[in-house]
C-alpha cells in the first residue's frame, strides 16, 4: 500500500533513519514487485524525457487552435536583453514552464507531471536549477521520487484531475510537487518538504479548471508558470525554516473539501471562469469554423 | 489507485493523458485485439470525445494507436498521412453511445481474410483505459497486466480447458472473468496472468473445440 499521508511515510522515514525519497522508491519497489534498481532506471527515464522534452521546443509551433505556442520564445528573447523584472534565474523558471505547456498543446513529448496541463510546473523548477547550478543527476532523481511520493499521497487523499478537483488538483498539485522536489535538492529536511508542499498548496488552493474551449491550452500553460514560481516561493520559505501552521496532511483534506464544493462548471467543463468569457466563446466559433 | 509513475508519467505525446495519449491507447489495443494493422478502420467518438476530440487530437491519436504507435510516439500528429501511406482507410464520426462514459470510442476493424471486430473502449484519465465491448459483448480490462483474451461458444467445459491449458504451462491465473451474449451463444473469458502466455500454449488453446479466437496482450 502506498503511503495515506505524510505523517505516516514521514514515521517510517525516522524509524528506518531513511530519507523520504527513499521511502518512496522502497514502496515502488514493493508495490510493483521490482528492484530498486529497475525503478531507479524508470525514474531517470523519467528525468531524460524531462531534459529532452525541454530542448525539443519550437517557437514556431502553433497549437491547433493558434492559440499558443510562441510564448517560451517570447520570455527566452526578453531574458536575453538582460532587463526582467524577475532576475535571470526566475525568467528562465517562465520560459521553461511555459516551453513544456506550449509542447504539450502542440502535441510534442511531455511527461504527465501529475497530469499533462500541469506538466511544465516540475521541469521549469527542476531543470532549470540543475542546468544552473552544479548539481548530480542523481540528486535531481531523487528529488522526483520526492515528487511522486507527494503526489500519490495527495492522489490517496484528495485528487490530481481538474475534473476532479479544479486546477488546484493539477497545477496546484503539481506546484506541491515540485516545492518538496527542490526542497529536498537544497537539502531540506522531511519536516521541510512536508511544509513547502502544504505552503504551495494553500497559496494555489481553490484554483479552478476553466480551460476555454475544453483545451489544454488558455490559461493552462501560463498556469504553470504560476505554479512553478510558487513552488519556488514555497520551498524557499520552508528552506528559511518558516513552518506551514497547518500540516501537510490537513492541507491535502482540505484541497478535497474545497474541490468537492466546486461547482461543476469550475472543473475542466470549459463552462465557466475565463473558459465563460465573451472572448472564449469567439474563440470557440472561429475553431469550429 | 496505480503506481508512482501514474503520478509522475506517462512520457506522452500531448495535449490530454484522457483525450490523447489514453485514445492512442484505445487505438493500439484495438490493433493488438484484432491481431494486425487493420485494412479498414471505421471510429466513433462519444460524449467528450466528440465535442473536444479535435483539439486535443484524440482523432489523430486513436489512427496512431491503430497504426501501432505507443502515446509517446512523436508521430502521431501526423498519424492522418501515415495511415494514407500505409493504405489503412478510416473513417471518424461523433456518436452518440447510449450510458456511454463520457470518453468512449467504438472501432470496427476490417481485413482481408479475417473476421471483422468490433470495440468499445474508454479513457478513464492518467493515460490509462478499459475495455468495455468486444464485438458486442460486455467486457472490462485494461491492458495493464499480461492479459488473454478468448473468444469461445458458450458450453461446459470451456473454461476447464483453458485452467489445465494455463496450468500445463505453468502460468498462474491473477484474475479470470467470463462474459457472454446469451446462453450457448458466444462468450469471451479474460484472463490476466502473472507469466507470460507463450506461443505454444495459446497454439494448443486455439486447437481445442469451442475456442473461436486466442488473443494475449502483453502488459505495458
Amino acid at each position: 500500500m502506498s503511503y495515506q499521508s505524510m505523517e505516516e511515510a514521514q514515521t517510517r522515514c525516522e524509524k528506518e533513519g531513511i530519507e523520504f525519497w527513499k521511502a518512496v522508491q522502497l514502496e515502488d519497489a514493493d508495490e510493483r514487485g521490482v528492484t530498486e534498481a529497475d525503478s531507479w532506471r524508470e525514474m531517470k527515464r523519467m528525468w531524460q524525457a524531462m531534459l529532452d522534452g525541454l530542448d525539443a521546443y519550437d517557437p514556431e509551433l502553433m497549437s491547433r487552435s493558434r492559440m499558443v505556442g510562441k510564448e517560451g520564445g517570447l520570455v527566452d528573447a526578453y531574458r536575453a536583453a538582460g532587463d526582467t523584472l524577475c532576475g535571470d534565474f526566475m525568467a528562465k523558471v517562465m520560459s521553461n514552464a511555459l516551453k513544456m505547456g506550449c509542447n504539450n498543446a502542440c502535441m510534442k513529448r511531455i511527461v504527465a507531471a501529475p497530469t499533462a496541463g500541469a506538466c511544465g510546473v516540475m521541469p521549469a523548477v527542476l531543470v532549470t536549477y540543475y542546468r544552473e547550478y552544479d548539481v548530480p543527476e542523481e540528486k535531481m532523481i531523487e528529488a522526483l521520487y520526492v515528487a511522486a511520493g507527494i503526489g500519490q499521497i495527495i492522489a490517496n487523499r484528495a485528487y490530481l484531475a481538474g475534473a476532479s478537483g479544479g486546477c488546484q488538483a493539477e497545477v496546484g498539485s503539481g506546484s506541491g510537487m515540485a516545492a518538496s522536489a527542490i526542497c529536498h535538492v537544497k537539502g531540506g529536511s522531511t519536516s521541510q518538504i512536508g511544509h513547502a508542499c502544504a505552503m504551495a498548496l494553500k497559496n494555489l488552493m481553490g484554483l479552478v479548471c476553466d480551460p476555454v474551449g475544453g483545451l489544454v491550452e488558455v490559461p493552462c500553460v501560463k498556469r504553470n508558470v504560476g505554479g512553478a514560481f510558487n513552488a519556488i516561493a514555497a520551498a524557499d520559505m520552508a528552506l528559511a525554516g518558516i513552518e506551514s501552521q497547518i500540516p501537510v496532511d490537513q492541507v491535502i483534506d482540505a484541497m478535497k473539501e474545497v474541490g468537492d464544493k466546486m461547482d461543476v462548471s469550475l472543473r475542466e467543463t470549459g463552462v465557466g471562469g475565463v473558459a465563460g468569457s465573451l472572448r472564449a466563446a469567439e474563440v470557440v466559433a472561429r475553431m469550429n469554423m | 489507485m496505480g503506481s508512482i509513475f501514474d503520478i509522475l508519467g506517462p512520457v506522452m505525446v500531448g495535449p490530454s493523458s484522457s483525450h490523447t495519449a489514453g485514445a492512442a491507447r484505445i487505438g493500439m489495443i484495438a490493433r493488438q485485439l484484432f491481431g494486425r494493422q487493420p485494412e479498414k478502420a471505421a471510429v466513433y467518438l462519444h460524449g467528450s470525445f466528440a465535442a473536444t476530440g479535435k483539439g486535443h487530437g484524440t482523432d489523430k491519436a486513436l489512427i496512431a494507436g491503430l497504426l501501432g504507435m505507443k502515446p509517446d510516439d512523436m508521430r502521431i500528429p501526423d498519424s492522418f498521412e501515415i495511415a494514407k501511406e500505409e493504405g489503412m482507410e478510416f473513417t471518424i464520426e461523433p456518436k452518440e453511445i447510449k450510458e456511454a462514459h463520457p470518453n468512449t470510442a467504438q472501432i470496427i476493424m476490417e481485413a482481408e481474410g479475417v473476421n471483422t471486430m468490433k470495440i468499445q473502449a474508454y479513457s478513464i484519465g492518467g493515460g490509462r483505459i478499459r475495455v468495455c465491448k468486444l464485438d458486442g459483448i460486455d467486457v472490462n480490462f485494461s491492458g495493464e497486466s499480461n492479459t488473454l483474451i478468448i473468444r469461445n461458444v458458450d458450453e461446459p467445459g470451456r473454461i476447464k480447458e483453458v485452467a489445465a491449458a494455463l496450468s500445463d504451462a505453468q502460468i498462474n491465473i491473477a484474475t479470470m472473468q467470463v462474459f457472454r451474449d446469451k446462453r450457448g451463444g458466444y462468450a469471451v473469458m479474460v484472463v490476466e496472468t502473472d507469466q507470460i502466455v507463450p506461443r505454444e500454449a495459446m497454439e494448443d488453446l486455439e486447437s481445442k473445440k469451442g475456442i473461436i479466437r486466442v488473443k494475449f496482450l502483453l502488459a505495458n
